[in-house]
Order: C-alpha cells, then structure tokens, then sequence
C-alpha cells in the first residue's frame, strides 16, 4: 500500500467559548491513500467541519489546536509557515464548502471568480476563460458562456455548487475536501453529481474526503468510511466492511434507523432517540453511553480505544467479544 | 441601470418638491416683517406696502409657492430686490464655491477614513486602530466651526501657512486649491475617524463571510482578498452614510464660509436670512436641498454599481 496522502494522528482541537473550552475534537485519527475516496459521516455538532478546516487550516478565530499533527504528502500543515500553507490552498488541496449560498462572492461574476482561482497559473486570460468554460461544461452546467456573466445569485443552489466544484476540481488538486457538497440538491442532482465527481476523480486521480449526512451517498461514491461521534471517531473501514457490518452500537443504530438501508436514497441522516453530550463539560468514559442501549458496567470509567486492524471500532463489547 | 436611475431620479424630485413647499412655509414663519427689515424702522406704511405688493408678499403664501414654482418652472426664482439681479445668476456663482469645500472635505476624508478604516480592520487593536478609535471620538464631538477657528488661528494667522481669507483668484486653479485646504480640513476633519470606523466595523463583519473563506481556500493573496473581494461590500453602508453625511456637511459649510469669509451658497443664505430677503434665501434653500438630494441619488448609484444585487432589485 502505498503512503497516504493525507494522515491526521491525534488531532484534538476546542473552541474557546463563554462556558469554558469546547472539545470539538478529541484524538482523531485519520487517513487518506492516494486515490481513493474517503467519507465522514456523523450527525450535525459532531466537528466534520471542525476537521477539515484544520486541514486547510481556516479554523474560526476561537479555534485553539491542542495536539496532534496532520501530515499532507511528508509536511505537517499545522507546522507550516503561513505563505507555504497559502501557497498550498487552491493548488495541492482544494476545498468545496457546505453552503453553497454563501461560499460565492456576491458582488463578482462567475466568471471573474473562476477567474481569479486560476491565479497560479501562468495562461493568459483567453486561456484561462476557455478553461472555465471547460471545467463548467465538464460538472454539466449548460450554456456556461452565459454563467460566466452572471452573479451568484442568478445562479440556484446547485448551480452554484457545480461552479463551487469546477472551481475545486480546476486547481488539479491531489486532495478534495468536500463538506457535505450535495446537501443543497434534490436526489436527482445529487446522483448526478456525485457521479460526475466520482468520474472526474478518476480522470484526475485526485484523493477525495468527502463529508456527508447521507448514507447512501457515502455508499456509493466512497471507498472508506469514518464514522464519527461528537468529536471522536467511533468506526472507521471500508464502506463494505462498516454498512455491512457495523461494529459500533452508534453505526448500528444509524443504519437501523434508515429502514432502507443504504438501498434506498435518505434526505437526512437517521434521528437516534438522545442528544449529543456537552462538549464543555464532556462525561468521562465512553462518549455514546447516554445513547448506548448495550452499555456495560466498564463504559462509565473507561474510555474504549479504537480497536481492529482494517476494520475499526470503539467499544468496549468488542474487547468482551475477542 | 438606467431603468434605476430614472426611478431614483423622479423619486428626488417629489422629495426636493416636499422639502421645498415646506421650507417655503417655514421661512414665512420666521418673525420680523421683511418689508421693515428691508427698508429700515423708518420707513413709512405706505412704503412698506408698496415694497411688500412688489415683492407679492400680500398674497396668500399658497399662491406665493404656485408662483415660486410656476418661476421655477421657467428658471426664474425671482429678482433680488437690493442689487435688482437675478436670483438664479446669483446663486449659480456662488454654488461652485460650495460645491467644490463639500467635495473636497467629503473627498479628502474618505481618501483618509477609508484606507484608515481598511487597515485598523486587518490589523484590530494595533495602534493605529486605537487612534482612529480616539480620533472617531474626540473629533465627532467637536463642531467644525470650533476646528475652523482654531485653524485658522494658528496655521493662517500664526504659521500663516496658508491663506486666512477668500477662496482665492478665480481662474487661478492652483491658487483656488491652495484657499480651499484649511476650509476643507474644517469640514472634513470630523468624518476622517467617523468614516474609518464604519468602514472598519463592516470590513469585519465582511470577512467573516464565508465565501471570504472560500477565497482564503483557494489561496488568493490578502490584498486581493481585501481590496476585490471584501472592501467592495463593506463599502455599501459607507456610501449610503456619506450621502445622507453631506446634509450634514452642508450646514457645516456654512461656518467654514462665515469664518473663512468664503463666498458661497453658505455665506449667501446667511446674509440673506439676516436680511429677510426672501427670494435668495429660497434660491439657496433650493440649491442646497438639490444638492442634498442629489448627493444621495448619487450614492445609491454608486451602491448599485458596487453591488449587481441592488442593480436590479431597484432596476426591474
Ligand atoms: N466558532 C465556534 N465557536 C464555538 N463553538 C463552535 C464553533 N464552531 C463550531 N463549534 C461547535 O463545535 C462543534 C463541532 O462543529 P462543526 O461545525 O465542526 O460540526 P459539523 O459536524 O460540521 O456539523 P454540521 O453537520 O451541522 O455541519 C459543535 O458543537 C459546534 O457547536
Ligand atoms: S463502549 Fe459501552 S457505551 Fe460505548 S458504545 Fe460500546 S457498549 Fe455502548
Ligand atoms: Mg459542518
């Protein structure tokens, strides 16, 4: 196998807040091998946000890393200097965000923002309008010599998330972040798009870490799957592995909850019966037991480490089991 | 666009049109009978009428505004009864005065405040950000007029840097610039830190938006960021205060104008108000509130030229 392009070892990061550090991420572990699709799900609070905007490094103001390291391609980007992390943006990594109402300058055109990514390179600007042409025509914008004039808001959501991944997918980059890309479509989009990714992901050859709250989403575009619960990766495996057989009692409660399974296209991930825990004042053991129906005595005291070689998990039943 | 324009062009005429009638009003309601002021306490009644038929003041004060507007519509705004000339050539000398002192202190304090405003948002809580904190403060508390007698007392009278009277020769470009420094600097002084802290307070809010994270995601260098993605929206509130702000600027000119000795449309309407002589008075009340009006249209185009968003909203 060779080396991920991407590793986060114990990535743990808090939000100062009035009430005291928040823990958005405790201890996350993560890889990305070099072309492959990798999906985060968990529900909404859990930090996949948090997560990716430490990678690029666009944490809000409030934001403190506590620990860890996230190595991209041999250089820990938590430990590079501000130019060399910019010069890293929108080239090597690119990102797609979660709103795509709001992560598009309102007042430029289309076209003078595709424009602008393409700062790098050295095309004039006949060139590098004939490329965003292309790139609109490859996410399958109709007409994209109109687009190129328009604003954003003439745009509707899925356009403009289209243009937001033709801006992603022009840099070449070896690594995509996608935070939830395809939340702001209808079902019928959202196959389309998450086909036409998965086809420009193998023309280009580049890593993606795909975020999302649909199951069936992840199971059809990804290669592995990261579980996470508030702030913590509680499974990680290949899709087959963890749809097929979820280990964690949190995995196997969404895929119960989703009565058809990953067969069938859910709007939403599934509602599980209990709130997420305080990230203020966290409980200590394990961090699902207030949700867990198969709690042991153990799950108030210790914390279960993830456990397993390809396939992994963290709960203590798996240690009762082995 | 021009669709915009259009609108927002008939909309300032009904407002110059209700401000107007309503001056008009409220002038005729200041005391002292201009027929008395006009001719001094000697004068006999029989004068007075005749001064005051001449003038139309015996009429009602509606028929005197539908002939107010009825000359206006022919661009007469009447004559001047002291040197017998016409209102309007009298006012149109003076106006390029005026004009010229609100421009250039609104101009050179949005030169100063912006840049100043841009920069204490990038750099929060450096020292330069608390200066213009204190200046915004210390210097909106302090009337223009007070600023103008103070300059006037040391960098022309002292220093004699720069001249203490006059808006210097006419034609003389060099010479006019030169004379309109000190004013402006009156004017102006007060909005350098007004206009840095909004442009600051709406910089900050702007960069917090997310498509500001896209930008910074894509790697696009700070400047870009803050001078072609950001500044341009946080622009809008400013241009809309600095608009409504030449009100203000304008009963401002008319103390730089007194203590300057300037001419213009200041100086002009307070002699004539000290006078009671109504045709000038209204002509410059016109003038300004023209001005006034004018200032925001122009703000809101400038607004709609900054932002396709209000281009159309307002255009369709
Ligand atoms: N700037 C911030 N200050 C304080 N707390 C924050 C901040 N940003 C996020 N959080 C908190 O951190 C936790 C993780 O948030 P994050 O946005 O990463 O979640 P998410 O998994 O992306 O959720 P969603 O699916 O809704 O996008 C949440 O509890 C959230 O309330
Ligand atoms: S560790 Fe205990 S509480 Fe946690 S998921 Fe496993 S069984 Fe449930
Ligand atoms: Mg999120």
């Amino acid at each position: 196998m060779s080396l991920p392009v991407l590793n986060i070892q114990d990535l743990s990061i808090h939000y100062q807040t009035e009430q005291g550090p928040l823990q958005a991420l405790r201890d996350v572990n993560l890889q990305v091998p070099e072309g492959k699709i990798i999906g985060i799900i968990g529900e909404s609070g859990c930090g996949k946000s948090t997560l990716i905007s430490a990678i690029i490094r666009l944490l809000a103001p409030n934001a403190r890393i506590g620990r860890g390291s996230v190595n991209f391609k041999g250089r820990d980007l938590l430990r590079l200097s501000r130019d060399h992390m910019r010069a890293l943006r929108g080239d090597e990594i690119s990102m797609v965000f979660q709103d795509p109402m709001t992560s598009l300058n309102p007042v430029l055109t289309i076209g003078r923002q595709m424009y602008d990514v393409q700062h790098r390179s050295a095309a004039n600007r006949a060139e590098k309008t004939a490329r965003s042409l292309q790139m609109l025509d490859r996410v399958g914008i109709s007409d994209p010599a109109t687009q190129l004039q328009r604003y954003p808001h003439h745009l509707s959501g899925g356009m403009r998330q289209r243009v937001a991944i033709a801006m992603a997918l022009m840099a070449e980059p070896d690594l995509l972040i996608a935070d939830e890309p395809t939340t702001a479509l209808d079902a019928t989009l959202e196959v389309q798009i998450i086909h036409r990714l998965k086809e420009l992901q193998r023309e280009f050859g580049c890593s993606i870490l795909f975020i999302s709250h649909h199951l069936s989403v992840i199971a059809e575009l990804c290669d592995e799957v990261i579980v996470m619960y508030a702030g913590e990766v509680v499974e990680s495996g290949s899709v087959r592995d963890v749809f097929i057989d979820p280990r964690h009692p949190y995995t196997q409660k969404l895929l119960e909850c989703d009565p058809a399974r990953i067969a069938q296209r859910t709007r939403e991930l599934p509602v599980i019966e209990g709130s997420l825990p305080n990230l203020v004042d966290l409980p200590g053991g394990c961090i699902f037991r207030e949700r867990c129906s198969h709690r042991l005595a153990r799950c108030g005291e210790d914390r279960p480490d993830l456990s397993g070689n390809q396939h992994q998990a963290a709960c203590h039943l798996l240690d009762a089991e082995s | 666009m021009f669709a915009f324009i259009i609108r927002r062009g008939l909309l300032s005429l009904l407002i110059l049109f209700l401000a107007v009638s309503l001056l008009f009003g409220m002038i005729h309601m200041v005391p002292g009978d201009p027929a008395t002021v006009m001719l001094g306490p000697k004068a006999t009644p029989e004068l007075k009428a005749e001064y005051s038929r001449r003038m139309g003041l015996d009429r009602p004060l509606v028929i005197q505004l539908g002939r107010f507007y009825a000359g206006l519509a022919r661009g007469d705004l009447g004559v001047d009864p002291f040197s017998e000339r016409n209102v309007v050539n009298i006012v149109w000398e003076q106006l390029p005065y005026t004009m010229m002192l609100v421009l250039a202190a609104i101009g050179g304090a949005s030169l100063l405040g912006i840049p100043l405003g841009c920069f204490s948002a990038i750099r929060r809580n450096s020292l330069l950000d608390r200066l213009t904190a204190v200046m915004s403060v210390a210097f909106i508390a302090i009337p223009s007029f007070v600023v103008a007698l103070y300059l006037l007392l040391w960098l022309a009278v002292k220093w004699r840097w720069f001249p203490a009277m006059g808006a210097g020769e006419s034609g003389n470009f060099s010479d006019q610039a030169y004379h309109l420094v000190l004013p402006a600097i009156a004017l102006g002084l007060g909005w350098v830190g007004y206009i840095a802290r909004l442009v600051r307070a709406s910089m900050l809010e702007v960069m917090e938006e997310n498509h500001i994270r896209t930008a910074r995601a894509f790697g696009l260098s700070e400047r870009t960021i803050i001078l072609h993605y950001a500044l341009r929206i946080a622009l809008l509130p400013t241009v809309t205060i600095l608009g409504l702000g030449i009100g203000s600027m304008l009963s401002g000119a008319l103390f730089a104008e007194i203590v300057f000795s300037r001419p213009g449309i200041g100086k002009l309407l307070y002699d004539a108000v000290l006078t009671r002589n109504y045709p000038i008075v209204m002509g410059s009340v016109l003038v300004t509130t023209g001005f006034f009006v004018l200032s925001t249209l122009a703000a809101d185009v400038i607004n709609a030229f900054l932002d396709p968003r209000l281009r159309e909203q307002r255009g369709s």
